[in-house]
């Protein structure tokens, strides 16, 4: 005890303990119960096998929704990079008129219209607009929703770029659109990167939009045939639900983890919400 | 004159794909919540293909609505035992316990971040299943040293919700707050070790002081998110008899399962404002700190 800072490290290491179990546990299931023999609710690893697994892909359900997923979520990264990069691109170096306020509203809105609330006229707005139990429905409303997200970060990344750049592709006659492909996409791919794998875990991960747009079953992404899965009447299959909730995060885990190596942790920390 | 680099052409042409989408999905709902919430929509019947316009009458319903207060009540409880007590105050210790420690850091963080980015879906399963009453991973814990099993979601439903949040939540503020402290001069602390201050006085008179502009942001941003979470629905349901029934599910209740949309416009109108206060609360905060 003559040295305080081994006491206080000591101390630490004794509050954080049960912090760290309490954050590991709930986790540690998903890790172990897909290669159970028999899974349970409880964590327990007895015998290791892939079975679980190949009954996943026996899942005509679980087998399409993975497919419906990538469908959703890849649609969504494709438009939203797509439509982003280019109104980044004027956002960043055109100072138009009323262009702040723009800035302005778009932030406002995209954190005011949020949850279960915005589903309502969400919900009627794809009912008017016949998009009600549609792919379409639910990619065009997730893209709306992450676009000024999307929108602002590859503006920031734009800003750091140098005018000078461009300026001398213009003066050699270039077009705007190949200004924007041959000098700006390059310099910035790590944030298009980043956007994309953004988007794509947003969209991948959406439960709510997807649960109140779609009524078939055939076209439910991964998380609302999981939940399907789990809150059904009957014996729910623990060791199936596991394997494929495990094949659903990994893309997630990935992603985090490449964003990660880009730019670090804190980089995403203003944005996820 | 500065000279422009585009033409007006180029701007519009460029603009509109994403700020259509915007104004489309995002804007005009937002905006349209506001008329619809004064018919009497509903899904099916005759007032599906027309309905009335009411007025204020759905509001006039609202004020007296015994689930709305419920909802009301049940959602501050949520934020502020969640977000507020939870989520700020395990993200501050953490960040503090963690202070100068790269290791430690990283380990620490990378476990509440994965309960943060794992799919909220699969997040509900994982804590059902941790929950479950007869083969739940804590009750056999909590039976194996002897005590008694415990029902969640029965006997505590809306501390659950709470401690599931806090558990969701926490790596928003540890991450801010660990940024925060780093934004701190270490000679500051190293002057109030020299004069032997006591940890509760470098926390009070140094680190409180440095970072207080962060725990406001902090403080209203995860207020404004857990006002709009819906996950514990994926738990419980809002049940049972709508102990953990927030404003989000109630909201979710009555447009998609009772099918009164016209009815559940005017409550989203209302939870919807509150997002506009925070969020205006939150511009203006931001906009002083960078002038």
């Amino acid at each position: 005890m003559r040295d305080p800072r081994r006491a206080s490290r000591i101390v630490s290491y004794i509050l954080l303990a049960p912090i760290a179990a309490f954050f590991v546990s709930p986790i540690l299931w998903l890790i172990v119960t897909p290669f159970s023999i028999r899974p349970s609710l409880f964590i327990s690893l007895n015998g290791f096998t892939l079975n679980n697994f190949a009954r996943v892909f026996q899942n005509r359900t679980a087998v399409n929704a993975f497919r419906n997923s990538l469908i959703i979520s890849v649609s969504v990264v494709v438009l939203v990079t797509t439509c982003a990069l280019l109104a980044a691109y004027v956002l960043s170096r055109q100072d138009f008129k009323g262009r702040n306020v723009l800035l302005y509203m778009l932030v406002l809105f995209s954190s005011v219209v949020s949850g279960a609330a915005a589903m309502v006229p969400i919900f009627i707005l794809n009912l008017r607009l016949g998009l009600i139990n549609t792919e379409l429905g639910v990619i065009l409303t997730l893209s709306g929703g992450i676009m000024p997200t999307a929108l602002f970060i590859l503006k920031d990344f734009f800003d750091s770029i140098p005018r000078t750049y461009e300026e001398a592709a213009l003066v050699d006659g270039s077009s705007p659109l190949q200004v924007m492909f041959r000098i700006f996409l390059p310099l910035s791919s790590k944030g298009v990167i980043v956007i994309a794998m953004l988007v794509f875990t947003q969209s991948w991960s959406n439960f709510l939009v997807p649960f109140v747009l779609l009524r078939s079953t055939s076209k439910y992404p991964v998380s609302v045939a999981i939940y399907t899965f789990f809150s059904e009447v009957g014996v729910p299959d623990i060791g199936m639900i596991s394997a494929y909730a495990f094949l659903y995060t990994l893309p997630v885990i990935f992603a985090y983890v490449l964003i990660e190596r880009k730019f670090g942790f804190s980089f995403y920390g203003g944005i996820k919400g | 004159m500065k000279r422009s680099l585009m033409g007006r052409k180029v701007i519009v042409f460029f603009l509109i794909p994403a700020l259509s989408l915007i104004f489309v999905f995002l804007i005009l709902p937002g905006v349209w919540v506001l008329k619809i919430g004064m018919t009497n929509e509903t899904l099916t019947g005759p007032k599906a293909r027309n309905p009335d316009f009411v007025g204020f009458e759905n509001y006039a319903k609202v004020l007296s609505d015994r689930f709305f207060y419920n909802a009301l009540r049940i959602t501050l409880l949520f934020v502020l035992g969640s977000a507020i007590i939870g989520q700020a105050g395990l993200g501050l210790s953490l960040a503090l316990l963690t202070y100068r420690r790269r290791r430690l850091k990283s380990f620490i963080q990378s476990v509440v971040i994965l309960a943060w980015i794992i799919p909220e879906v699969v997040v509900a399963y994982l804590w059902i299943a941790f929950l479950d009453k007869d083969y739940g991973t804590l009750n056999m814990l909590l039976s194996a040293i002897g005590l008694r099993k415990i029902n969640w979601f029965y006997e505590h439903p809306l501390l659950t919700i709470i401690v599931f949040n806090v558990w969701r939540g926490t790596a928003y503020s540890m991450l801010l707050f660990s940024a925060a402290l780093e934004t701190i001069p270490p000679s500051y602390l190293e002057t109030a070790e020299v004069i032997g201050a006591s940890s509760w006085r470098k926390f009070k008179d140094v680190i409180l002081p440095n970072i207080r502009s962060y725990i406001l942001t902090d403080l209203i941003l995860i207020t404004l998110w857990t006002f709009n979470v819906f996950t514990p629905y994926l738990l419980t349901g809002g049940g049972p008899s709508f102990r953990t029934e927030l404003l989000s599910i109630y909201i979710y209740r009555t447009a998609f399962r009772y099918f009164k949309l016209g009815y559940g416009a005017s409550i989203a109108t209302i939870a919807l404002l509150i997002n506009f206060a925070l969020a205006m609360f939150y511009l203006s905060l931001s906009r002083r700190k960078r002038t």
